[in-house]
């Protein structure tokens, strides 16, 4: 029990109680509901790592998710909720796609090109957002909120447009190939590229049956940055300081207004690069007919708070969210579980993350259970 | 004239919803808590209610349980905000994270496994020919004048504003400050799915996933403009109605603006109206601050 | 002691514990019928722990209350209530926009049907108790517009209301003008007179010597006995507070006063709500001088420091820093100018508390190259120059650069901040409020390091709201009122009555 309590004090532990919950939640909802959840989180795993395959789309999922986590972490360790990395992702997307299809340069310019595009686009969305806060005071949270509409209708607006209209379907024009960020993506459908392949199965599928791109790579470096952004550089103090303490940044003559939209900015620049990376990395290399949001955005979020908004620990956390969102889809497909236990799920993660108290709280629990232990077993041989 | 009164009775209309929602801003705030779930909490309240009204054939009995089932999500914000002293913020984002998961999944469930309910009875109209209105339209404003008079005119609306403002000195005087918030918590959450109620059963007559899109939100919104005074909050939700009620009729007529930009307008709107109002407006004191007892 | 019917209320054997800290130690508390009873202690001694135990906010964890002899469990502050105690809190609980008679009547309203408010009827019943005690407030003014001493005369109505017959008072005197002390012990002595019981909070020993019967002492959690105040001296009373001897005065030399540092002409500020603040101020600072500001809180006092350090925006008017304009720069420009400031809120604006305290060390001074050249910021350098200041200011404990600056007490939070202004080596220091909150060998360090400072040839602005402090610290007193300077006086050549009477806007004859 000492080691429990332990643990319960120790960093990870909020974040373990948590998940602990979530899936507890989960499975008296699937009990509830009729369904057997022993066998539906056995599907949840062999979905999401049962094939080379299935691994290495938990890690193309787990990119822009990481992404918009590392926005959320980056933005809340300066003071700030970026509850519109959603709409910056979408922004993302849609200038990414706008400047992929319209731009056709040779490759190691049109990638970087269409990327910052996108950046720009969330970046752009981002520092509005820090504008109306440091100019108006007005909360980031309603503000991003009508931003995320915004851009999901623009993007909409652009799919449906007659310039980049794909006739007879529900989605924009496909980027140029010039855009793409795949890895190996013209060699492994080349004569060359199969014939090697043939011979290495594991690999062929990991190549040939998914969109494997460079994104996660990115993503991890990305979060890397950032981290030494926030904990090594006079920025990252600034925006610390402004995050911790404003009235106290400003006395000591940090301009809290530029850092606030900087901060934004920063983070929309980082959803917006998930966006992008999403339109160069993956099929169908466009943007489609929004029927609701894409929770891209929502689930950063989740990333974000389970990893106590530490941009490194995004990293295993987004893995984590990717592999319960990829592998949630087995679950509808193998046993008729509505993917929607998922979204459960991590609703209820973070609503426990939500509650710094609870580790302490049980850690508490356990002690005083131990000290009145003790006390009646002292108390007894006191009397002996 | 007849387009007139068409065009104020669609504004009343879809502003009924958002008026319920930013009641519940309205009086969870007011207590002190800052209520950022009333979105999540709404969403629950339409799937409640058009379950409700379809299973049952009586849209009343889909109006209650909006308004149960919405508390007792709120209770969930109340356990957390309240008796846990955790960042309102995150926990009301969580509630808007779940609330869509389990609305969904309880449609899927009920309805064999589709994103939306079938058509389910609506809440009657009260005046009907050119300018028809729905009931919610009616119990939405009585409401508004109920709150308005607890809140200004009774002890309870004293003790309120007061936990709301300085709970330290309601605690002084025995006033129990965590078991105001929580009722006034969940009242909120009863507004608000109530608010979710309005939109599947009185606007709409079904549950669908963008049903509520960013109303509680705008909700909230409301409140600032309202000054997180009932009335106030009622005359803003009418604003932002109105803009609502323009894409509808703009929608459908011939005009050069696409519908999706159309749609962009409630949303800009709240943004230019916050830019416009936020600063003139004063939040209570204690606003989003968790009240742990014996700290000052 | 015995337990008796004489006593209003007695604590005895009180302990209290949060977590590992014992804030109180077996405290006994005995206070007679119809008396003034002070309770005398420093800051953190557990004057106020000991009165929230009596007012049912905390409970003890060992201990008894008696009230008239009668053994009394008080769990919350309706019950204190009912055993008819009434708590003026140092910091007013006082809903700031709600009425005068709102917050006297909240919890405990008079109500019609179905709990609807009887306004009437209940300004009536307020009006009755103004009345009877005779007390000067009006009960529909919002408490956000009356003075001070007003408040804290509803706060006093308040438990009045609610039929107090011991009446609490948490540092009363804090805020007060010396003559709003006075009219407060008076109000003191008529209560007794009408048969009520005092019980009064503070560390001010002076006001002990004019106002109470009998003074309990505790230091650090400890019962240090009870003091007949007739047959005692303030020299005592501080020593047994203290647990040494202590030299009440500040010890300094005469000053050389050189250039004109700062130099303020016509200065108006306004505040967030458009209402002038400061009107038309003038004011030097010269090298090597102390120059102290006296006034009531609320004078113009922190819009006049705002405006100094380019927090608020200077309607009309000059300030110049060794000549140089300063008028309506930025907070930036006036740190670089040679200008630090110990803010009145270390809380608020001095620290940043999660932040390490190394990293509160350089708030100001992290984009020197210094501390890093290029866009890093070089935290081993960094922990390097706050152990030196920690050595050098003798920042407890030792070797706490890493420490997060929340954990430390409040009296070496400041010296931090005192450290990192004055290791700047400002030409104008200015220090607002610098001992708020401070224990006795705190506030000696304060004021010590203010005058080696003036000594080295620094500027100093004291701005505080304890008169004494202005009186033994300057070299020139000015006087705020209202936001202008309405008197300057080299010090010693003015008294408290004097200064008294300025600061509530009266005139010398």
């Amino acid at each position: 029990m000492r080691g429990l309590e332990k643990f319960l004090r120790g960093r990870f532990a909020a974040a373990a109680i948590a998940v602990l919950i979530g899936l507890l939640v989960a499975a008296i909802v699937l009990i509830a509901a009729g369904y057997d959840p022993i066998a539906s989180f056995a599907a949840l795993i062999t979905g999401a790592f049962g094939r080379p395959k299935y691994i290495t789309n938990v890690f193309i999922k787990a990119t822009p998710i990481l992404l918009t986590g590392v926005s959320v972490a980056f933005a809340f360790k300066t003071g700030l909720f970026n509850i519109g990395a959603e709409g910056q992702y979408i922004l993302g997307t849609v200038l990414a796609t706008i400047v992929g299809v319209k731009l056709n340069l040779p490759m190691p310019l049109q990638v970087p090109v269409v990327l910052l595009s996108g950046i720009a686009g969330g970046a752009a969305l981002g520092a509005f957002v820090g504008w109306l806060k440091a100019r108006f005071g007005i909360h980031e949270v309603i503000t991003s909120i009508m931003c995320n509409w915004i851009a999901f209708y623009l993007c909409n607006f652009v799919v449906m447009s007659n310039t980049f209209h794909k006739p007879n379907s529900q989605s924009a024009l496909p980027v140029n190939p010039s855009s793409y960020t795949m890895i190996l993506g013209s060699w492994k459908k080349s004569e060359a590229g199969k014939e090697f392949l043939a011979g290495m199965p594991w690999l062929r599928e990991v190549l040939l049956k998914t969109d494997l791109n460079a994104g996660f790579i990115i993503a991890v470096l990305v979060a890397v940055l950032i981290s030494w952004v926030l904990t090594r550089t006079k920025l990252g103090y600034e925006l610390r300081a402004v995050g911790f303490n404003r009235d106290a940044a400003r006395f000591s003559g940090i301009s809290v207004e530029s850092n606030i939209v900087l901060s934004m900015l920063i983070a929309g620049g980082i959803s917006g690069f998930a966006g992008a990376l999403a339109i160069t990395g993956t099929s169908p290399h466009t943007i489609t007919l929004l029927a609701a949001m894409e929770g891209y955005g929502f689930n950063g979020m989740s990333v974000a708070f389970i990893a106590g908004c530490a941009p490194i620990g995004c990293i295993p956390a987004s893995i984590m969210f990717a592999a319960l969102i990829y592998g949630g889809m087995s679950v509808q497909q193998a046993l008729g579980v509505p993917s929607d236990i998922i979204n459960i799920t991590i609703g209820t993660i973070v609503f426990f993350t939500a509650l710094p108290g609870i580790a302490p709280y049980f850690a508490d629990k356990i002690k005083q259970r131990r000290e009145a232990k003790e006390l009646a077993n002292g108390t007894k041989a006191g009397e002996a | 004239m007849d387009s007139f009164i068409l065009l104020l009775s669609i504004t009343l209309m879809y502003s009924t919803p958002l008026v319920f929602g930013a009641l519940g801003g309205v009086i969870s705030e007011r207590s002190g808590v800052t209520n950022i779930g009333i979105e999540g909490m709404m969403v629950i309240g339409a799937i409640a209610a058009a379950a409700g009204s379809y299973f049952t054939g009586n849209p009343w009995i889909g109006f209650l349980m909006a308004g149960i089932c919405g508390a007792i999500v709120a209770l969930l914000h109340a356990v957390a905000s309240v008796s846990f002293a955790a960042d309102q913020t995150i926990s009301g984002v969580a509630i808007n994270l779940l609330a869509p998961g389990i609305a969904l999944f309880a449609c899927r469930q009920l309805f064999e496994g589709a994103a939306m309910s079938p058509i389910a009875p609506k809440l009657p109209g009260v005046v009907h020919g050119h300018m028809s209105l729905n009931v919610t339209t009616l119990i939405a404003l009585i409401f508004a004048a109920i709150m308005w008079f607890v809140l200004y005119k009774t002890k309870w609306g004293l003790r309120i504003r007061a936990v709301g403002e300085h709970p330290q000195a309601a605690d002084t005087l025995g006033i129990d400050v965590y078991k105001v918030r929580y009722a006034c918590v969940l009242i909120s959450g009863m507004f608000a799915g109530f608010g979710g109620a309005s939109m599947t059963i009185a606007i709409i007559s079904q549950f669908t996933q963008t049903a509520i899109s960013g109303h509680g939100f705008i909700a909230m919104a409301a409140v600032i403009f309202g000054k997180w005074h009932p009335f106030g909050a009622y005359g803003a939700c009418l604003l932002f109605g109105f803009t609502q009620a323009l894409v509808i009729l703009l929608g459908g007529g011939d005009f050069v603006v696409p519908s999706q930009i159309l749609s962009m307008l409630p949303y800009a709107m709240t943004i230019i109206v916050l830019v416009l109002f936020v600063g003139r407006s004063v939040a209570p004191k204690a606003d989003g601050v968790p009240y742990v007892k014996g700290s000052r | 002691m015995e337990v008796s019917s004489d006593y209003a209320v007695q604590m005895h054997g009180i302990v209290k514990r949060f977590g590992a800290y014992t804030a109180l130690d077996h405290v006994d508390l005995d206070v007679r019928k119809q008396t003034v009873h002070a309770i005398l202690g420093e800051n953190g001694a557990g004057k106020t722990t000991l009165m929230n135990i009596l007012y049912g906010l905390y409970q003890a964890d060992e201990g008894d209350i008696f009230m008239g002899g009668e053994k009394a469990t008080i769990t919350n502050p309706t019950e204190a209530i009912k055993h008819g105690i009434g708590m003026v809190h140092q910091h007013f609980m006082l809903v700031e926009n709600f009425t005068v008679t709102e917050n006297i009547i909240l919890g405990d309203e008079v109500c019609g049907a179905v709990g609807v408010l009887d306004m009437r009827k209940a300004r009536e019943e307020v009006m009755a108790l103004v009345d009877e005690y005779g007390f000067d407030v009006d009960p529909d003014a919002k408490i956000e517009d009356i003075t001070v001493g007003m408040q804290q005369r509803v706060e006093i109505l308040k438990a009045l209301y609610r039929g107090a017959e011991v009446l609490i008072l948490d540092e009363p005197t804090a805020v007060l003008t010396p003559q709003e002390i006075e009219k407060l012990i008076e109000i003191m002595h008529d209560l007794i007179a009408k048969g009520k019981t005092i019980i009064i909070i503070t560390h001010k020993l002076k006001e002990i010597m004019q106002s109470a019967d009998e003074c309990s002492i505790i230091r650090r959690g400890v019962y240090m006995g009870v003091v007949d105040v007739k047959n005692s001296s303030e020299t005592e009373l501080a020593s047994k507070m203290v647990g040494r001897n202590v030299n009440l005065t500040v010890e300094k030399t005469p000053a050389h006063p050189g250039d004109v540092m700062l130099e303020i002409r016509g200065l108006t500020v306004k505040d967030e709500r458009g209402i002038e603040q400061v009107r038309e101020l003038n004011l030097d600072v010269r090298a090597g001088e102390i120059v102290g500001i006296a006034g009531i809180d609320g004078n113009g006092q922190q819009e006049l420091v705002d405006a100094i350090t380019n927090l608020a925006h200077s309607e009309s008017g000059t300030i110049k820093m060794k000549g140089i304009e300063l008028t309506n720069k930025t907070p930036r420009n006036t740190f670089e100018a040679g200008v630090a400031t110990i803010p009145s809120d270390r809380h608020r604006w001095g620290l940043v508390l999660p932040f390490a305290v190394s990293e509160n060390t350089v708030l100001e001074r992290h984009v020197d190259t210094e501390f890093g050249s290029g866009i890093t910021l070089d935290y081993a350098k960094l922990r390097e120059y706050t152990r030196e200041l920690i050595k050098r200011f003798d920042i407890r404990p030792d070797g706490c650069e890493d420490e997060r600056m929340s954990g430390l007490s409040g009296g070496n939070q400041q010296k931090a901040i005192i450290a990192r202004m004055v290791s700047s080596e400002p030409d104008l220091l200015i220090a607002f409020q610098p001992t708020r909150g401070l224990d006795v060998g705190a506030i000696e360090f304060v004021h010590k390091t203010l005058i080696a400072e003036r000594d080295r040839g620094t500027a100093i602005l004291l701005i505080s709201f304890e008169l004494d402090e202005v009186m033994d610290v300057s070299d020139t007193i000015a006087v705020i009122y209202h936001g202008k300077i309405v008197g300057t006086f080299p010090q010693g050549t003015v008294d408290e009555n004097q200064l008294g009477l300025l600061m509530a806007g009266g005139e010398l004859k």
